[in-house]
């Protein structure tokens, strides 16, 4: 009871290829918190604080995960790779621009998580049906589309690299 | 701040496809949503909230928050220098609840510290003493007085009657039945958030934040703090999502309360479970209606009895409420009519506005009703809604005649043409992952049963009741560029893209900037009621037609011609003789023009007390068609496509209504199937999205839009709102298709797996 916040914990992490040091942080802080308010890296989106929406989702040491479920001090030794290690600003990648095109994005929250997902999802699968675009995207709830924008950017996205030979 | 400021929209004229001018920053992480705001020195904000649906509030000791190191204010109902309560229809919400909490949630206290975990822990040192009070939860209860009045308002919020024709036909044919809708959640993704900046003589404030209202929020922030409007200063934060429940206040004064107090800029974060708690929700229903029918399928009369649970403040149930009880005879021909409808005052979360205000539960009711009616009569489904289609310049349960084009019977033929799903049950590859339960493979394809249902919806566009839903435009042109300014809420919709396709129809220039959306212009009205796209699109529509104008002014003077024959063609200016052409370019070189327009609807009326009057200002109207897969045995329901044809007026921007047919049906199949915020005894059991279920990509099934184009001359680009319509009859649709599949009545939503098996009586939880 009416005990103050510890703000002293040190650490460095590794995201997009940088080192970032972490300072005067709490050490209870999640890897989402860390992320936007201690290293200004405002694209991952927290939505629902359990796993459940996908709006938080970073890649750690390549695996796709909720970084609000992640304490960050606990990722000090891996790669963390966010929305804003996926493309510069202003030159966006394809699955990034097949979003804009095909009307996949409405208010946007969700968009960050689901751009990070489909990236995941087509280094897995270069060619999904879309039956696995679903099962594989149902971790990432968008409440605006009604996801069928979004199935098509997917498949544009798959397309356009099947047609240049990069998959 | 908004980061819907100073985007350049390239191209795209009215009725092309192009894409969102904000879609990049969005889909690279740097538009800036309200929760992604922040300010040198700014100190976080949290709220102290009620355990019980019902106490009195014995004392409040504070102190213990203050002795925890970085903590900078405690404020509570005391600290409130100007009204102490706020309200969109009538003042009855406390900004902190002093002598009694009416909901599990409502404020009682507010911290500014120097990190979230900070304003946790000060948070759990205020000490609140209650005694706590036996709950109001059944409605029923508010209306029949047998609880004590919960509110100086009193248990009824509003009362309306509809009584038409004759009161006492009866009909060759009669069905009736008890429905009800549970509570729905809004559940946008984007929580609610909030940055004030006090100013420097700590007179006023200006806040960051995400809203339907930019104008009614400065009003009532306002009058709560107890200075002159112009002291408090509102800019759109990007807006994560708001299907409603983005219309009420919810920490908005909190916010700039801190500020003020702290001198130092404040910013609250809700958690989803606070979101559960802190802002109002669809109103859950009981309805009870009675259809009387010549024995050929021909309306007769609707009776109906409505009643809306308003939870613990009035929010905006009383008109909620007029929706329904205005809407009880859906799109339908209907002479005579007896509708008494009641929103009431329970301990129970407060609701008020989400997508489809109170059409929705009317929809669901009397659209169950209709395929009672059809089975009576040995008609079909269909046939029955055709011949009761109403058409333009038929007469309303309220007296209004529809003078909207009302393509009734064409959304229905259109819905019904489209083509049925070609794959049998579990799919042509028999894959047991599509079958009801999914990756559970829980489902036996042969035990699995197919349905098809159908439903119709008419809804009311823009605001009612004599209500002046004003929206103001400025077009500025200069050198060539056009800046649109406006207050209109963008919450992702797309508005700001329809802006920019009237501004270069009208004005023959690509580009287009959309000004910073804040209050330093006149209120477009509220980001819902489908009502943009008309209003605000209509005050774009407007403003750029007398920039227009006084170019063509010029034109003429400059090159004699007569500004009268001048015409926009593409990106030039053009007479009616085809004789002059000159690039709109070439010739706004060295003018400026700027111009303001309010746009207004035609005025309507309040209701007499038999419920008659011209409430509304204009309609639309869809037709869905659901085809589900059931397991009878376990319950479980997977929607495998839904077809609809909806009026649209005129499609501006069709990839954009597209999606708003789409994410307007997952939210009608979130009702039907899986949403419900549950409350037991006024406490709520899910409020967060491992428990309360939202569609995910398995749920959703595909959809096939039609959307019928008929230009509605009454509208100002022809254009009717098209936001609500899908989450309307959508609902009905899908559980008229379970029913079809499984032969029982069903009607409650959401549909619950124990209903569909048997195990649970209607209406208990």
């Amino acid at each position: 009871m009416s005990e103050s916040v510890a703000l002293n914990e040190q650490y460095e992490l590794h995201v997009n290829g940088e080192v970032r040091p972490v300072r005067d942080s709490w050490l209870g802080e999640s890897l989402l918190y860390v992320l936007r308010e201690r290293l200004g890296l405002l694209g991952s989106k927290g939505a629902c604080e359990q796993g459940e929406c996908g709006s938080c989702s970073v890649l750690v040491d390549d695996e796709l995960v909720c970084s609000c479920l992640v304490l960050a001090a606990s990722a000090v030794d891996q790669s963390i790779v966010t929305i804003e290690g996926v493309a510069p600003i202003g030159s966006p990648s394809d699955v990034q621009q097949a979003f804009v095109d095909a009307g996949a994005v409405q208010c946007g929250f969700c968009t960050p998580g689901l751009i990070m997902a489909t990236h995941a999802l087509l280094e897995r699968t270069a060619d999904p049906t879309e039956f696995e675009i679903r099962e594989e995207l149902s971790g990432n709830v968008c409440r605006c589309t009604g996801y069928g924008r979004i199935i098509e950017a997917v498949q544009r996205v798959a397309v356009s690299r099947r047609v240049s030979g990069q998959a | 701040m908004s980061s819907v400021t100073g985007e350049r929209i390239s191209t795209g004229r009215i009725g092309d496809s192009i894409s969102r001018p904000d879609g990049t920053p969005k889909v690279q992480g740097s538009y800036a949503f309200s929760s992604d705001l922040s300010a040198e020195n700014c100190l976080w904000g949290a709220t102290l909230r009620s355990p019980h649906p019902s106490a009195r509030i014995m004392s409040i000791d504070i102190s213990g928050a203050y002795r925890i190191a970085g903590v900078e204010a405690v404020i509570t109902a005391a600290d409130i220098p100007g009204s102490p309560t706020y309200g969109l229809i009538s003042s009855d919400q406390p900004v902190f609840a002093s002598d009694v909490v009416r909901y599990v949630g409502e404020p009682i206290a507010a911290v500014a510290a120097d990190h979230p975990e900070t304003c946790r822990r000060a948070l759990a040192a205020i000490v609140v003493v209650y005694e706590v009070l036996e709950p109001l939860v059944d409605p029923e209860r508010a209306i029949d007085g047998s609880h004590p009045d919960i509110h100086p308002d009193g248990n009824v919020i509003r009362r309306q009657r509809i009584v038409c024709g004759d009161p006492d036909i009866v009909g060759d044919v009669v069905v009736e039945d008890n429905y009800e809708i549970g509570m729905q959640d809004q559940a946008f993704l984007g929580l609610e958030a909030a940055m004030a900046l006090p100013d420097d003589d700590g007179g006023g404030v200006s806040l960051y934040v995400a809203t339907q209202w930019l104008h009614e929020d400065q009003k009532q922030i306002a009058a709560c703090l107890g200075v002159p409007l112009s002291k408090v200063r509102l800019t759109l934060g990007g807006v994560g999502g708001a299907f409603g429940a983005r219309e009420d206040i919810s920490l908005q004064v909190h916010t700039c309360l801190l500020a003020l107090r702290t001198g130092r800029p404040v910013r609250i974060h809700y958690s989803r479970e606070e979101s559960f708690l802190g802002h109002v929700h669809r109103h859950p229903v009981r309805i009870w209606m009675r259809h009387h029918a010549t024995s050929d399928g021909r309306l007769v009369k609707v009776e109906a009895r409505m009643v809306f649970d308003g939870g613990a403040y009035a929010s905006t149930s009383s008109a909620v409420l007029i929706n329904g009880v205005t809407h009880a005879q859906g799109p339908y021909r209907c002479e005579n009519a007896v509708v008494d409808g009641y929103a009431v005052r329970t301990n129970n979360l407060p609701c008020g506005a989400m997508r489809g205000f109170g059409v929705v539960q009317a929809c669901f009711a009397h659209e169950g009703q209709m395929d009672k009616l059809a089975a009576a009569c040995g008609i079909d489904p269909v046939e029955i809604r055709l011949l009761n289609a109403m058409v333009t310049g038929d007469k309303l349960i309220t007296g209004q005649i529809i003078e909207n084009v009302a393509p009734v019977a064409r959304c229905i033929r259109e819905t019904a043409a489209l083509p049925l799903p070609d794959e049998p049950v579990g799919g042509h590859d028999h894959d047991p992952m599509r079958l009801p339960g999914g990756a559970g493979r829980t489902a036996d394809s042969s035990h699995i049963v197919r349905g098809i249902g159908f439903a119709v919806a008419i809804k009311n566009l823009m605001y009612s009741e004599t209500f002046d839903d004003y929206s103001t435009a400025r077009c500025r042109l200069s050198d060539g560029v056009v800046t649109l300014k406006f207050a209109t809420s963008e919450v992702g919709q797309g508005f700001i893209t329809i802006a920019g396709q009237i501004a270069r129809s009208v004005l023959g220039f690509d580009n287009v900037v959309i000004d910073s959306i804040d209050t330093d212009i006149g209120s477009a009205g509220s980001t819902s009621a489908s009502r943009q796209t008309w209003m605000s699109g209509g005050a774009v529509n407007a403003a750029c037609i007398k920039v227009r104008d006084l170019l063509f002014a010029a034109v003429a003077v400059s090159h004699d011609v007569d500004p009268s024959s001048l015409t926009v063609d593409g990106g030039d200016i053009v007479d009616a003789a085809g004789v002059f052409r000159i690039s709109a370019l070439e010739a706004a070189s060295g003018l400026s023009f700027d111009e303001t327009v309010e746009y207004h609807h035609t005025p309507t009326e309040d209701l007499d007390e038999n419920g008659q009057g011209n409430c509304h200002t204009a309609f639309a109207f869809v037709a869905h068609r659901a085809v589900v897969d059931v397991d009878p045995e376990l319950g479980l329901v997977k929607v495998i496509q839904i077809a609809t044809a909806q009026d649209v007026g005129r499609a501006l921007n069709p990839l954009s209504v597209l999606g708003q047919i789409e994410g307007g049906i997952a939210q009608g199949l979130g009702l039907a199937v899986m949403e419900e915020i549950i409350m037991a005894n006024g406490h709520v059991r899910n409020p967060s999205f491992t428990d309360y279920l939202l569609p995910t990509f398995l749920d959703m099934p595909s959809v096939i839009a039609s959307l019928i184009e008929e230009p509605d001359p009454i509208a100002p680009l022809g254009a009717k709102g098209v936001g609500e319509p899908p989450t309307i009859s959508s609902t009905p649709a899908i559980v008229a298709a379970i029913r079809d599949a499984i032969g029982k009545p069903l009607n409650r939503v959401p549909v619950r797996p124990t209903d569909i098996i048997g195990l649970s009586a209607f209406p208990s939880i």
